[in-house]
């Protein structure tokens, strides 16, 4: 069996994956993607605690993290997909016209 | 119905709400109708009331009722609470009847005017707040009334306000008076503070129940009466009555002739307990109005606008009123009021007939021989005229003469010769007046529009207002007739904090003779000034040249004040605005204004407009969230 500390250290390391590839890439595809990353380590952390702690609430919240993750991935991609057709990039150090 | 006493004042301002509100819409007819009408109404609860009170015999006390709560302070107490008792009853019966006469007279004369529903608005607001005033049963009700006459006063007098001259007049009116009231609220916070109670009961015990010192009772007279002499134009505070003039005519007939003009006489009389304590401030009170009463008619000698005489008049009969409360006569006083405000009334509407028939006109000098064409305005303007001189058996010669035997028995000389030589001032210059108007060549340019009477609803009240200048005189007799003589007297006997001593019959019989003289002199120099020989008057200003000018130029007491206060507050005011207004108050403004710009200027440099910039401030935040958590 193996011990659910395992899946947490997992977690950490997925989740660190995550932040990095969201610093270090500049295309708002990827970085999107790395947040998805992110969302499912936390996803990961929930199902360790939860069998850690043999309840039910941890796994019924990564049902509603996956189901509101499907819908922020369909609105999300619209955008990416509509920012591309408007500036022909999705380069993000290209888009800042968003400032005062 | 008298106990529906307390409609009296609603009435009025009833009608004065739906004029203000719906007047632009009703017809001219319903217009001429309900301002009337609301008047009438309480002129006819103001007679049951009277003769309830008329009824109940002397010493009764008056009716009183309490409408609403108003101010309720720990001990202080004030509501909104109705009396009427016999001096609110006699007020009220004046208002409402002159007003009366003066709104339909109103009807014919306002009839071309583009404003009429707001005149008639303003004049039964007017009538609503002066009833509020006489019928208030505590002193700060009556200070209410007091103020909204005074809005009401300026209201009317610039009531044609695209007349700069009336605009300014009615700012004058309403400064003046605001000097005025300051000295009145003070004297009224005084009183509240000592006494601790509004109600005029109250107060005029309070004297006598060791409530209030002497040197205080003083002051706080002295005060009050500074009020008074604002509204009442007295010396020193009456210059904004002449230029009140410029308001209509009916207006200076009902407000600065009639009733508001003369409501620090009624105050005097209200508070005649306070005023009676303090023989200083009485003192004052009759002084003032003696020397008021000689000069406004030593300047009315040499007007020649014919409302501007009648205005000088006023200023010096209000002066004679005060010359009868200030020796503790305050029932000569109120009769005074009572035939002033009948017989001056009549000279006003009068006076607007004659302007009304001369397209405006106001020039005495250029007027002269009307008599012939207003055989209606003419032998009403002499009733009025011999009644002011005070000529026997009209109702000013017995007022007048009341004032003056009581000022002889109470041993106050001097004030007596000050009010005898007004009396032959008072005659000169009226009959001055009557000569250049109505005797004489006519001095009206050929090419003037032809002279025609009034119409009937001018011409009646004035005759009704003759009719009363003429007979009013007689519930006042002289006691000399018998101790029941002065009905006038004995319906307020024992109102007043100060009972009246009375001289020996054949002493009254001169003080009569005396007095008689003085308006029989007083007419006849007139006589011979403006219709014997015509020359005179020129030949005299010529002889005395500087005492021409003086009078002419009014003492110069406008130019005065212009040149000791009105300027050094502007210029104070200007220098206030240059350096203060602009400086501190906008540069506070715009040095806010700018500090907020260099604030955001400032934080712009965050916002970059770049994605990771911002992840990262998110990532820093995240960790020192978690730093300081787990720390």
């Amino acid at each position: 069996m193996i011990p659910p500390l395992a899946f947490l250290l997992l977690a950490v390391l997925l989740f660190g994956l995550g932040v990095l590839a969201f610093f270090v890439k500049k295309d708002l595809l990827t970085q999107f993607m790395a947040v998805e990353i992110m969302l499912n380590a936390g996803n990961l952390a929930f199902l360790a605690l939860a069998k850690a702690f043999g309840r039910a609430e941890g796994q019924a919240l990564v049902l509603f993290v996956i189901t509101v993750a499907a819908a922020e991935a369909v609105i999300g991609l619209a955008i990416i997909v509509l920012v591309f057709r408007q500036r022909r990039s999705i380069r993000t150090d290209e888009l800042k016209d968003l400032k005062g | 119905m008298a106990d529906a006493f307390w409609l009296i004042p609603l009435i009025p301002g009833a009608s004065a709400l739906v004029l203000l509100l719906f007047g632009s819409r009703m017809s001219r007819r319903g217009v001429s109708w309900q301002g009337p009408l609301a008047v009438l109404a309480s002129f006819i609860l103001s007679i049951a009331g009277f003769v309830r009170l008329a009824q109940a015999g002397p010493g009764a006390s008056g009716l009183a009722k309490t409408l609403l709560p108003w101010i309720a302070s720990g001990s202080f107490v004030t509501n909104f609470a109705f009396a009427f008792d016999r001096l609110s009853a006699v007020m009220a019966l004046v208002v409402t009847g002159v007003g009366l006469l003066i709104h339909a007279y109103s009807v014919g004369y306002m009839a071309e005017d583009k404003a009429y529903a707001r005149y008639f608005a303003f004049l039964n607001l007017f009538t609503f707040f002066m009833l509020v005033l006489v019928m208030a049963s505590d002193i700060v009700l009556m200070f209410v009334g007091w103020e909204g006459v005074g809005l009401c006063s300026y209201l009317l007098i610039g009531f044609w306000f695209d007349r700069p001259a009336a605009a300014k007049a009615g700012m004058k009116a309403f400064l003046v008076n605001r000097v005025g009231d300051a000295a009145f609220i003070i004297g009224l916070l005084f009183l509240l503070v000592t006494v601790g109670s509004s109600s005029f009961a109250t107060i005029n015990a309070a004297p006598a129940a060791g409530l209030i010192g002497p040197g205080l009772a003083t002051l706080i007279a002295i005060l009050l009466f500074v009020g008074a002499t604002g509204k009442s134009a007295q010396i020193p505070l009456y210059v904004w009555l002449p230029d009140a003039m410029e308001g209509p005519t009916p207006v200076s007939a009902l407000i600065h002739a009639a009733t508001m003009v003369t409501a620090g006489v009624y105050m005097v009389s209200r508070l005649s307990g306070l005023f009676a304590a303090s023989p200083a401030a009485s003192a004052v009170v009759a002084w003032t109005g003696g020397l008021t009463a000689v000069y406004a008619a030593t300047i009315a000698l040499v007007q020649t606008d014919i409302k501007r005489v009648l205005a000088y008049s006023t200023i010096s009969q209000i002066g004679y009123m005060f010359l009868g409360c200030g020796v503790g006569a305050y029932a000569a006083g109120m009769f005074h009021l009572v035939t002033h405000a009948f017989f001056k009334s009549l000279l006003f509407l009068a006076a607007g007939s004659v302007i009304h028939a001369l397209g405006g006109e106001q020039d005495m000098r250029r007027m002269g021989g009307l008599k012939k064409h207003l055989p209606v305005t003419f032998p009403v303007f002499l009733v009025g005229a011999l009644a002011i001189a005070g000529v026997p058996f009209l109702s000013g010669f017995f007022s007048k003469d009341t004032i003056l035997a009581m000022d002889f028995a109470g041993h106050h000389y001097v004030l007596y010769g000050l009010g005898l030589a007004g009396a032959i001032l008072t005659a000169f210059y009226m009959f001055r007046l009557v000569y250049l108007t109505f005797y004489g060549d006519p001095r009206l340019p050929e090419t003037h529009a032809p002279i025609h009477e009034s119409p009937r609803t001018m011409t009646v009240p004035l005759v009704i207002l003759a009719v009363f200048s003429a007979l009013a005189g007689f519930v006042g007799l002289p006691v000399l007739l018998g101790e029941k003589a002065n009905l006038f007297e004995r319906f307020f006997k024992g109102a007043f904090g100060q009972e009246v001593h009375h001289l020996a019959a054949s002493t009254e019989a001169l003080l009569i003779l005396a007095a008689t003289l003085a308006a029989l002199a007083g007419i006849y120099l007139a006589f011979v000034f403006y219709r014997r020989s015509p020359g005179l008057p020129a030949r005299s200003a010529a002889r005395f040249p500087r005492l021409y000018r003086l009078l002419v130029g009014k003492y110069y007491v406008d130019e005065a004040y212009n040149a000791v206060i009105v300027r050094p507050l502007i210029r104070g005011a200007g220098e206030v605005y240059t350096h203060f207004d602009l400086k501190v108050v906008d540069g506070a403004l715009n040095g806010s204004a700018a500090a907020a710009r260099g604030a955001g200027k400032a934080l712009n440099i965050l916002q970059s407009g770049l994605l990771r910039d911002y992840a990262l401030a998110f990532l820093l935040g995240v960790i020192i969230f978690l730093g300081v958590l787990l720390l």
